[in-house]
């Protein structure tokens, strides 16, 4: 097992004819994904990649059966892009954009509330389940199959982690990033219900960083809810307040958000909080021993 | 993106939200002139700077910080006089309030406006709720001061109304809230009307926040925007190419300039350790492992995931602008990049740049770290190479003491 991706995932790509649609399509086509056809408009009919290209989701879904799309749309039109895929059902949408307008994901969000699908991202390097389905633009090879699951707000640290997770030899069940805007699909609470139920994950890792307070609504869960190890960073300790660090959402503003807090909002959870960003894998280690 | 008040107030009229008549000067005789059209006894004169509390700083002498020139950086004229003094008392000198820092920002544009009567003040914003997926607008009775200290202190003053994104701000909402201010009569409907008007500009610009504090009640029983500050999502810019004409170089840190220039994400600090990472994350995640090293960081340098010989000189020419640097930590983590290419990168930039005179502690992790680190030792320039980012904060560690 893992969540929310494996080998029985059939995947189309929007955006799939594009530069990043390309390489990562092939990239996780390599991996051993399931790729089954991709979606941009006015090239319905062609073929890339020796794949099928559909001119909407809803033509690709029923033709390829598939039940799972990556979005590497451009910003513009990408909340757009997500719509489309949740009218058309599919299980899971996973938005790798970067810089879509908040007035665009309000949009998406409210609408996707009503259909069935789930949405990880924006702006997040997706979801891998090792061994089984890689879905976005992590590189597959620093990720070992096994039993810590790890969800995070960045890209580049969630491969930090992951690098000492497996430096361990402790593999992972499924790692998510879901995404460093203000308004995103999955929050660490919706995630953390997942791997509560999943028999294969046996801890988790939690990257958090500054700006908002989905942090201690995922601590305030954990203490009720989850029995299951849990290591946290939280990235920006030295971030200075009213400065976007990066990502949209990564921004104390009104003397909120920031890591301190959140850091003492997962310790009164008695999540094991790592004050350096280096002894993520060696905490985790210490807990499962 | 931050604009100025008078800015902001510019935007408002444009959506029939009321504020008072006023204009931008930016020299003294400008100033003098506004005040002449406005036909008015009594004006205010308001430095325009992109930082709050500017009524309670006080102005500076540029050439000699230590000398007071005004308090406060708004004031009350009564006659052209008074404008024509406090107007070469802001214009050009530094203002210092709690939120610009000890080295305060200087002022190159005053707004001067018409003086209202006010008979009551209060506060109306309207921002983004992350948690609910929604925009909160807020008013509450505890206007001129800071609506912080009010949530802090007394959040029962806190009146909030969620906006449904499909449906805006409904016509019972504005009610409501104009209701919840103790308005009755023309006046609740009048306030009613500026909350449904200000949301319309907050929605249609892709602002990030718009905040009215205060927002006034006049003794003629008009209600008026007297303050006005306004914030955009940079992620919508490219739709508001109106919007983009405010910004104000001024107010922006040149070496931020510059990289925003070449699409890297630099934001100036005060320490003395300078850092050049791929990712946001990890960015900040390297800028925490150097104070726990005891080092501070000098900056945050996000150079996005190409980090090739071009993005890294550039990236080191920034950070050298610093003279506070003793040290740079360069740490990459190469998914899809390969480090070996990054390492030939980084050697190209420090051979282009003739020297770097302060150590250079270089982390690669990833797809063909060691390679890459056997490169870097071999080029026969003096770099540290760390094995991991353990190994990398002893290297700072030691860097900063020597």
């Amino acid at each position: 097992m893992a969540i929310l991706v494996d080998k029985s995932s059939r995947v189309i790509v929007q955006g799939f004819t594009g530069g990043e649609g390309t390489f990562h399509a092939g990239q996780m086509l390599e991996y051993g994904t399931q790729v089954v056809g991709g979606v941009t408009p006015g090239k319905g009919g062609q073929k890339h990649l020796g794949l099928p290209v559909f001119n909407t989701v809803a033509d690709a879904a029923r033709d390829t059966g598939a039940n799972v799309s990556v979005i590497f749309v451009p910003a513009q039109f990408a909340a757009e892009a997500i719509m489309e895929a949740a009218e058309a059902e599919l299980d899971l949408v996973v938005c790798i954009t970067e810089g879509i307008p908040t007035r665009d994901m309000l949009a998406a969000h409210t609408f996707l509330a009503k259909t069935r699908t789930r949405l990880i991202g924006p702006n997040c390097p997706g979801v891998i389940s090792p061994g089984k389905c890689k879905l976005g633009i992590m590189p597959g090879f620093i990720h070992q199959e096994g039993h810590v699951g790890v969800i995070s707000r960045s890209g580049t640290l969630t491969y930090e982690a992951v690098g000492q997770l497996s430096a361990q030899g402790l593999g992972q069940s499924t790692c998510i990033g879901i995404g460093g805007d203000p308004v995103i699909g999955s929050t660490f609470t919706d995630l953390l219900k997942l791997f509560r139920d999943d028999g294969e994950t046996e801890a988790v890792v939690m990257i958090g960083e500054i700006g908002g307070s989905a942090e201690e609504t995922a601590a305030a869960y954990i203490r009720e809810h989850f029995n299951k190890p849990v290591v946290a960073f939280i990235a920006g300790q030295t971030a200075p307040p009213g400065r976007r660090m990066g990502h949209a959402g990564a921004i104390i503003s009104g003397g909120k958000g920031t890591a301190a807090e959140k850091m003492a909002a997962l310790r009164a959870a008695e999540i094991t909080v790592c004050q350096s960003p280096a002894e993520i894998g060696a905490n985790v280690k210490k807990l499962l021993g | 993106m931050k604009i100025h008040e008078y800015q902001a107030k510019e935007i408002l009229r444009k959506y029939q939200v009321p504020v008072p008549e006023g204009r931008v000067a930016f020299s003294t005789e400008e100033a003098v002139q506004v005040y002449r059209q406005l036909g008015t006894g009594v004006c205010a004169v308001k430095s325009q700077i992109h930082a709050g509390g500017r009524g309670k700083g006080s102005l500076y002498d540029p050439d000699d910080p230590s000398r007071l020139i005004q308090q406060g950086g708004v004031k009350i004229a009564r006659s052209e006089a008074e404008v024509r003094e406090y107007a070469d008392n802001i214009l050009g000198n530094l203002l210092v309030t709690h939120q610009t820092g000890p080295a305060g920002r200087r002022v190159g544009r005053i707004l001067i406006e018409k003086g209202s009567k006010i008979a009551r003040e209060f506060y109306a914003g309207i921002v983004l709720d992350r948690q609910q997926a929604m925009n909160v607008f807020m008013v509450s009775t505890e206007g001129g001061v800071e609506i912080e200290k009010v949530a802090a202190e007394t959040p029962e003053k806190i009146v909030k109304a969620y906006v449904h994104p499909g449906l805006g701000l409904r016509p019972f909402q504005a009610q409501r809230l104009a209701y919840s201010l103790g308005l009755s009569g023309p006046q609740q409907k009048e306030a009613a009307r500026f909350f449904t008007a200000l949301y319309r500009a907050y929605q249609e610009t892709d602002a990030s926040l718009a905040e009215i504090n205060p927002l006034v009640l006049t003794e003629e029983g008009q209600v008026l925007a007297l303050d006005a500050k306004m914030n955009f999502d940079d992620n919508a810019l490219f739709r508001h190419s109106d919007i983009l004409e405010y910004r104000d170089l001024e107010e922006e840190e040149p070496a931020e300039v510059e990289a925003s220039k070449y699409n890297l994400n630099y934001i100036k600090l005060d320490g003395n350790v300078g850092c050049m990472v791929n990712g946001a994350g990890l960015a900040m995640a390297t800028m925490d492992l150097i104070k726990l090293a005891g080092g501070e960081p000098a900056n945050f340098l996000d150079v996005g995931g190409g980090a090739s010989a071009e993005t890294v000189e550039r990236g080191f020419r920034i950070i050298l602008q610093d003279p506070n640097v003793r040290a740079i930590l360069i740490n990459i983590f190469g998914g899809i990049v390969r480090c070996d290419r990054v390492a030939t990168g980084v050697i190209e930039a420090v051979n282009t740049l003739g020297s770097v005179q302060v150590p250079v502690i270089i982390r690669l992790a990833g797809t063909n770290a060691e390679q890459a680190a056997d490169i870097l030792e071999n080029s026969g320039l003096k770099f540290q190479v760390a094995r991991d980012f353990q190994d990398a904060a002893r290297k700072v560690t030691a860097a900063v003491k020597s």
